[in-house]
């Protein structure tokens, strides 16, 4: 596609994006964006009227200059002077007001911008995250947001009143002489033009700055963690070598990107003094040769026409700059706003489900009585829209998969035909290469994709009919890269449940065997975590995700074991927690180690998507196939 | 501080100095050309002689295209010294870290080192910008437009002189209270979107405990009060402006009136209006270039923590430098630890390292064993000299490690690291690591060696494949192997392996091992492994525990003497499938 035919369609692009920026600012602040709008208009109004008098009284001074009468004008110039001091602080308070309620709007507004992103986000399905770079969604919050507070703290207020003044200056001057205006917007055009390829350029080069120093940072971060395989290497010369390179490229990026937006101010400003020149030059020309004016007043053309439009021309072409200066903030911004917009129109996970998950009573009889109460008895409450009556299922783990189809991109099948029975309390180990399809199951049992055919049956419930949320209450799951969050040791463990008691929290960290390890941490349970638990070893990390789960009380568990080195010790005492959560529960394991399959009730083993053995321990040893060449190393897993 | 950086201008120099030059010319334009338009202005006013308006605007045009020039070629040089001078800096700071050993790496954190290679790097080069840019421009404009005024207005130019300590007094005032407040701010900024990039990371998490709503209200609770601190210190910066325009108002209302009445009084004879007109613009200006002025003080000051972050890392000493007449060859792979104590920090209180004494004959394969934390990491990274002893001496082939060339040594110590990154790029690019001559041939059997070359083959682009950023699209074990066949190619003397097979299944394992007998015969092997069945076989295995070789003996003597090998021995046998391995 030409350039031409790019140019008009990208601008209609901006505008649209900066439309929808607008339209968020009144929607958060219908009163205040307004009047912080009006104000601006008010005080670029008023900030021009002083010049007017001003004017005024010079003229008044002339003439009394020859009489050499200070008393007698001073009853004419005081007054005069007075007026103008009284729009002076007119214009400073209407200018105190807007600073004010700007820094106030502009701050809520990217407050409210941040939360109705990160809610947003909170309600994505988890495939939002699984396609993209999180690096690439963080810039979101930082570089995007960033140039909106651009947009709206300096660029728009500044535009706003900038064209205002430019507007009125413009029909004052028609008012004054049509023909003079029109060597003005000549030169107009001329900044415009010249807005046009050097702002355009430093654009251009801004948004491909963007892009270097998110590639020098990439690497930076890259070489920075691997700076001791570095050193071991003796490799510190090459990696100096590839830095230069993605150096010099950021740095001819940000050269011309400075370059054209340092160079667009001066030259604009002399544009502007170049347009003054021709200005009085026509004018000098038109009052000599006495032509005939043209304008809205119908005035002829004196020197009391031609003096104050000078001043006019330099205010007027100072605000068309002005708009001018802002176009770097303005692409930048639409730019951001174009990928924040996107994350906000992202559809969030859908949740047909009306199955919900209710605390019950047993009665004597074994009916099943819903109550507000915790009672530790969970049911399913399904209402059937067919004959209008509700059913109570009590809530005991019982898993089934049926013919389960799955793709993550249509047309290439992840996994094929999968059939699995889990049976209250029976525990369910996967066995199989890395892309085996494995992890994709767990994926499917909470929902966090949904499969493309066949059937997944929760105590007989099919899991599309529960609600999402109770649904994945009742799983609970021990990732392999465990994930905790700032906060204290306690607070970490009692996400699994906020509701627990921190003697509940305490017994499920006793029950894992975290307890013992915790106690040594300076501050014992309330010890503050950051960066994700850095400074616990890998081994602790996970005995708190595995307290975590516990606490949760889930009845249904799914675990991916870890596999990172931790030693021998560690490991039975990590395993030694695993067993004693799994106990009375539904467990879905997926093994790493073989060693920790052998006591499943069932073991898959999978590949390509497929199950391709299916039995206990024994039976498989007995099947000399694939598990057994596992099993005794002929084959290897990965 | 301002010295060490000044150094990294270099090849910039020119474009610094220059620029500075050219705004002078810049400044000078600017100044003279209302005082031309004024008498342009004049001219028209009294009579309109065309040709003496063509005079005035030949002059004020050249003049103008002047201006032009020196703001566009200052606007330009100026972009080059700032960026030129980032780009130096980010040199010098990466320069500076690959000379870093691996004390002075774990003195800084890798967030941290990125930090200021980043943000800091710019913070200081928009500062920078505006000093080569502003500093020269506005004390000058200051200068000129004051100048200016005296000759035009005779004493009423002092009007404006006394207003400017007012005025510098309230901007002074407006920084210091939010300045502070910024600072303060940045850190809670800093901390929301590290919760955001927690989220970000851990959303199966969230999902699967169903915490969205418990995550929506603690973000709402820490963006609300980011808010909240941000709107103050905007709202306190934001009296800038109005304080200005209070001052330059005042200003204007006073000369206006005092002028006014000197004027008429004088008939015109001190003062005329168009003086007059033409003094209230230099007023402004002076006041502009006040503005001006303050906002660098902020911008400087709001710089100097980034400045000062930087220039630690510039003057960061390597801990290890090279000897005077350092020695190029290693003889053989023999080493020798005598009575060696190691602290990783002269101040830390515990020795990481204590009374270890040890001699391995070249060729020997030593095992080391113990619990996490018990310095087995330690004692190996003393070989190549990642680390110097606190006390004692390392021997690599008969010589103090601390007399060789560094990369002399390194270049014959072979170590794969416990936490081992792969580098985005092909299988072959992260392969070239260990020898950047290898050819395809060398590359295949190494892999062979290292159980890599087999799933390798399983790739669709083979050694062509893409590595990404920290190995992340390959699998653990997979890494590990790779990581080994890196270190093979370097055909060392000795080779170090620290827990470099934990993600490799034993039979595998068995086979790496049975390889580096083969490839590398005259090797030092010295192998960190939590598997007994990957050094069962060594000549010597040490069992450490708190930073000391509390046994030593083959596979057959531990498990006689000690009961803790023996147990461990006994679970991994137990519980791992290695006895129907070898049954």
């Amino acid at each position: 596609m030409s350039q031409n035919a790019k140019g008009p369609k990208k601008a209609k692009g901006t505008l649209k994006l900066l439309g929808r920026v607008l339209r968020y600012l009144f929607r958060f602040y219908p009163v205040m964006t307004p009047l912080v709008m009006l104000c601006i208009l008010f005080s670029a109004v008023v900030s021009a009227i002083p010049a007017v008098f001003m004017q005024q009284v010079l003229e008044e001074v002339s003439l009394f200059m020859e009489t050499g009468d200070w008393t007698a004008a001073k009853d004419v110039i005081l007054p005069k002077t007075f007026l103008l001091a009284s729009f002076y602080i007119l214009s400073i308070l209407s200018n105190v007001t807007y600073t004010q309620m700007a820094a106030v709007v502009t701050q809520g507004f990217l407050h409210k911008l941040r939360v109705k992103m990160f809610t947003g986000m909170e309600d994505l399905p988890i495939s939002y995250f699984d396609q993209r770079r999180h690096g690439d969604i963080m810039s979101l919050y930082t570089n995007d947001v960033d140039a909106l507070r651009q947009l709206i703290g300096n660029a728009l207020p500044t535009i706003l009143s900038a064209i205002t003044v430019s507007l009125t200056v413009f029909i004052v001057m028609l008012y004054f002489s049509v023909w003079m205006t029109l060597v003005v917007v000549v030169g107009v055009i001329g900044v415009l033009v010249v807005t046009k390829v050097v702002g355009g350029r430093s654009a251009r080069f801004f948004i491909r700055q963007q892009k270097s120093i998110g590639k020098a940072e990439g690497f930076v971060q890259e070489m920075m963690n691997g700076q001791k395989v570095i050193k071991v290497f003796c490799h510190e010369e090459k990696s100096e070598a590839d830095y230069e390179k993605v150096n010099d490229e950021l740095y001819q990026d940000s050269y011309q990107a400075n370059r054209f937006a340092n160079m667009l101010m001066p030259i604009l400003g002399n544009i502007r003094n170049i347009l003054y020149v021709f200005v009085a030059f026509f004018g000098g020309l038109f009052l000599v040769t006495n032509a005939e004016n043209a304008s809205l007043s119908g005035l002829a053309f004196g020197i009391d026409i031609v003096v104050p439009f000078l001043n006019m021309t330099q205010q007027f072409t100072g605000n068309i700059s002005q708009v001018s200066g802002q176009i770097n903030s303005i692409v930048m911004a639409a730019a951001g706003a174009a990928r924040i917009f996107s994350l906000l129109d992202e559809q969030p996970e859908t949740d047909d489900g009306y199955v919900k998950l209710v605390n019950v009573r047993k009665e004597a009889d074994g009916t099943l009585v819903e109550c507000e109460e915790h009672t530790g008895n969970w049911a399913w409450k399904h209402p059937h829209s067919a004959d209008g009556t509700i059913t109570y299922e009590e809530l005991r783990g019982d898993v089934r998969l049926t013919d389960v189809d799955f793709s993550y991109v249509p047309g290439k099948p992840v996994l094929r035909d999968i059939t699995v029975y889990a049976k209250p309390g029976q525990k369910v180990a996967f066995v199989g290469a890395t892309g085996a399809g494995k992890t994709t199951i767990t994926n499917l049992i909470n929902r966090f994709y949904d499969i493309e055919d066949g059937k997944i049956r929760y105590d007989g419930i099919n899991i599309n009919k529960i609600k999402r949320d109770d649904l994945r209450r009742s799983i609970g799951i021990v990732l392999q890269d465990t994930n905790l969050f700032t906060g204290t040791v306690l607070e970490n463990i009692r996400y699994g449940r906020l509701e627990a008691t921190d003697e509940e929290c305490y017994a499920a960290a006793r029950l894992t065997g975290a307890e013992d390890f915790i106690l040594r941490l300076p501050d014992g349970y309330a010890t503050q975590l950051t960066g994700n638990g850095a400074n616990l070893s890998q081994g602790q990390r996970q005995l708190l995700a595995i307290s975590r789960a516990a606490v949760a009380d889930p009845p249904v568990l799914i675990m991916d074991e870890a596999t990172s080195s931790i030693d021998t010790r560690t490991e039975i005492i990590v395993s030694r927690g695993m067993d004693s959560l799994m106990e009375g529960r539904t467990v879905f394991v997926i093994a790493h180690r073989l060693s920790t399959v052998q006591n499943a009730d069932v073991i898959m083993v999978m590949d390509h998507g497929q199950i391709i053995e299916r039995g206990t321990h024994d039976d498989l040893i007995a099947q000399h196939g694939v598990y057994y060449q596992l099993y005794t190393g002929a084959f290897e897993l990965e | 501080m301002i010295k060490r950086l000044a150094r990294c201008i270099r090849d910039y120099k020119k474009e610094t100095i220059l620029t500075p030059l050219l705004i002078i010319g810049e400044v000078l334009m600017e100044c003279i050309i209302p005082f031309l338009t004024a008498k342009l202005v004049n001219e028209i006013k009294g009579g309109c002689d065309l040709k003496i308006i063509v005079r005035y605007g030949l002059i004020l045009v050249a003049m103008a295209v002047a201006s032009l020039f020196f703001g566009a070629a200052a606007g330009s040089t100026c972009a080059k010294a700032s960026t030129g001078f980032a780009k130096n800096i980010r040199h010098d700071l990466f320069h500076s870290i690959q000379g870093f050993s691996f004390e002075n790496i774990d003195k800084f954190s890798t967030s941290s080192l990125v930090t200021r290679m980043t943000t800091d790097v710019s913070n200081v080069q928009l500062a920078f910008m505006m000093i080569i840019r502003l500093a020269i421009r506005c004390p000058l404009m200051f200068i000129f437009s004051i100048t200016m005024a005296f000759i035009m207005g005779g004493k009423l130019a002092l009007m404006f002189v006394l207003v400017i300590p007012i005025l510098a007094f309230a901007l002074i005032l407006i920084g210091r209270l939010a300045l502070p407040m910024f600072r303060r701010i940045f850190k809670k900024y800093d901390a929301m979107n590290e919760s955001v990039e927690e989220n970000i990371r851990g959303m199966r998490v969230v999902k699967a405990f169903v915490r969205e709503d418990y995550e929506k209200n603690k973000f709402l609770s820490t963006s609300e009060d980011v808010r909240k601190n941000f709107t103050k210190a905007e709202r306190i910066i934001a009296l800038n402006q109005p304080v200005m325009q209070l001052c330059l108002y005042l200003n204007m209302v006073i000369v206006m009136i005092f002028g006014s009445k000197m004027i008429i009084e004088s008939q015109g004879t001190s003062l005329n209006v168009g003086e007059f007109s033409t003094m209230l613009t230099y007023g402004f200006q002076i006041l502009m270039s006040l503005m001006m002025i303050s906002m660098i003080y902020v911008m400087v000051t709001m710089s100097i923590e980034s400045a000062k972050r930087i220039v630690e890392v510039l003057d960061e000493k390597s801990t290890l430098t090279n000897p005077e007449n350092p020695v190029m060859e290693v003889r053989d792979g023999s080493v020798s630890f005598c009575d060696v104590q190691f602290k990783y920090a002269s101040r830390a209180e515990r020795f990481a390292l204590q009374d270890v004494n040890l001699e391995i004959a070249s060729g020997q394969t030593i095992g080391i064993m113990g619990v996490t934390g018990s310095s087995k990491s330690t004692l190996v990274q003393l070989i190549p000299r990642l680390y110097d002893v606190t006390t004692g001496s390392v021997r690599v082939g008969g010589v103090d490690v601390r007399d060789y060339d560094m990369e002399v040594l390194r270049n014959e110590v072979a170590m794969v690291l416990q936490k081992n990154e792969l580098f985005s790029g092909t299988i072959r690019d992260n392969l070239r690591w260990g020898n950047p001559n290898a050819t395809d041939e060398d590359m295949e059997y190494v892999c062979k060696l290292a159980q890599a070359d087999e799933f390798i083959r399983t790739f669709p682009d083979g050694y062509d494949t893409w590595i990404e950023q920290g190995g992340t699209n390959v699998s653990g074990g997979q890494r590990q192997r790779l990581c080994i066949a890196r270190a093979l190619l370097k055909k060392p003397k000795i080779l170090i392996l620290d827990d470099s097979t934990s993600a490799v299944d034993t039979r595998t394992d068995a086979k790496i091992q049975a390889g580096l007998k083969t490839y590398l015969p005259e090797a030092t092997k010295i192998i960190i492994a939590q598997r007994i069945s990957s050094v069962r076989h060594a000549d010597l295995i040490l069992l450490m525990d708190g930073g000391r070789i509390v046994a030593r003996g083959t596979h057959e003597e531990l498990y006689a003497t000690r009961p803790d090998y023996r147990e461990t021995y006994e679970i991994q046998n137990h519980t791992s499938e290695e006895g129907g391995a070898q049954a």
